[in-house]
């Protein structure tokens, strides 16, 4: 047997979930796809005494327009994302991320409120939360509350949750107006953990950028909205040098650390190449060029 | 403590009493006896256990069998059989797809999945789609275009 023993709970709605996590005094966890936790409980790096499956949980799955927001539950697996139409449409940074989440056989099982739950810095899932500026919505034994995404992520692997809060569903605004947009990413290998990332949306007024958004993950220990690089943004006109100023801007605003993979120096070049190269392909975009 | 689950494999009906903490690979693997689906890294790296749970392919080292109670499971030996092998066995065999074979499991389960799922168009689509699946011997070359192939059958069929 790989994993330590452990109870199993199979609540039927999220309060029963939220009182079997409790009554685990902290030493309960949640599974849900299970891609994040599977590897720390074969590997024995975490001995939970109770796993709450929240699987059998109706109504947590589901991908729902709401106005000027997609509304996306805490179940909704990766692959029901990547091949979601209303987020091709609403959401199309989120779309042309969710290929680079992993590969297809997690994207089968791995949870949006998973992976946010998680909270590692090199997932695509929650940088896209920071970047739209999503409310993560969590229950807990007294009540709900809702939780800006910026605030959630405290650092690598951890959020802002109690131990007995479940995150039952993810709001993201659309921002309808931002025509522009790009996803860059660089890892090892293609589904592998981001070395660099970087995602740019921006609206047009009278050919220059207005309200932009930038963030970037795999250079700090959370994923980080840019607001320095968005205002760099404003007014900028499209061309190779504004692309080489936002560039050098984006370089200025993180400082990543060595690790096995990369030195710190190489990881901040590459988020400069690759913010040169969303800030091209989100103007080919809202040009209505193939970028 | 133990639970009782259900699960259809290869379309039989097996129902068991496992741990919770028992791993869907192992319960394929030791308590079916279905040996077919291996067991490379055991924490969701290599591919080589990948199985079709639903028809989705899945991890089965990153499941629990007690999560599968109820599940629709298709393993490697329920693709094809060694007088009559599927599409994409057939294509792995001509192409020479596969040299010590223990990645072969995984790559033709997630083969099924991607030719279910995607265009594959090109070969570096193909190439993303595998590249969670690791193979030490053959290069990927050959895989390539065995999958290459079955997809140019799959798009022949449905013209």
């Amino acid at each position: 047997m790989k994993p330590a023993a452990f109870n199993y709970v199979v609540p039927e709605s999220l309060e029963a979930a939220v009182r079997a996590l409790a009554a685990a005094n902290g030493d309960g966890k949640v599974i849900a796809g299970g891609q994040s936790l599977m590897p720390l409980l074969n590997f024995r790096m975490t001995r939970p005494s109770v796993v709450v499956d929240l699987m059998r949980i109706p109504g947590l799955s589901f991908i729902e327009l709401r106005g000027d927001t997609v509304a996306i539950g805490a179940l909704t697996r990766h692959a029901d994302l990547e091949f979601s139409d209303l987020i091709a449409t609403k959401l199309p940074v989120m779309a042309a991320a969710m290929p680079h989440v992993a590969h297809l056989a997690i994207r089968n099982r791995g949870t949006i409120g998973g992976s946010l739950s998680h909270a590692d810095p090199a997932a695509e899932l929650p940088m896209l939360a920071v970047f739209y500026g999503a409310v993560i919505k969590a229950q807990g034994p007294q009540g709900r509350r809702e939780i800006p995404a910026e605030e959630f992520f405290v650092s690598a692997l951890a959020n802002c949750l109690e131990p007995e809060e479940i995150v039952f569903e993810i709001d993201f605004p659309i921002p309808k107006a931002h025509t522009g947009w790009a996803f860059e990413e660089v890892a090892r290998r293609f589904g592998d953990f981001a070395l660099a990332c970087i995602a740019v949306s921006f609206e047009l007024n009278d050919g220059r950028i207005a309200d932009a958004r930038v963030a970037v993950m795999g250079v700090a220990d959370t994923p980080r909205r840019l607001r320095k690089a968005e205002g760099a943004l404003r007014g900028a006109q499209r061309g190779a040098e504004s692309a080489a100023q936002f560039a050098e801007v984006v370089r200025s605003c993180v400082s990543p650390l060595d690790d096995i993979h990369v030195s710190a120096e190489y990881r901040k070049h590459l988020i400069g190449a690759l913010a040169g190269k969303a800030f091209t392909a989100a103007w080919a975009r809202a040009a209505g060029e193939q970028p | 403590m133990k639970m009782d689950i259900a699960v259809t494999v290869n379309g039989r009906k097996y129902q068991a009493r496992v741990e919770p903490r028992l791993l869907l690979s192992d319960f394929l693997r030791d308590t079916l006896g279905l040996t077919g689906t291996h067991v490379g890294c055991e924490h969701g790296v290599c591919g080589a256990c990948t199985i079709l749970v639903n028809g989705d392919s899945v991890r089965s080292c990153l499941a629990l069998a007690v999560r599968a109670d109820g599940a629709d499971i298709v393993t490697v030996e329920g693709l094809g059989s060694p007088d009559q092998l599927n599409t994409l066995q057939t294509e792995f065999r001509d192409k020479h797809g596969l040299q010590c074979g223990f990645c072969t499991p995984g790559m033709l389960i997630t083969g099924m999945d991607l030719l279910k799922k995607y265009p594959l168009a090109s070969d570096e689509e193909i190439r993303e789609g595998l590249s969670g699946n690791l193979c030490r011997c053959t290069g990927y070359q050959n895989i390539v275009a065995a999958i290459r192939a079955a997809a140019v059958l799959r798009n022949g069929s449905a013209t």
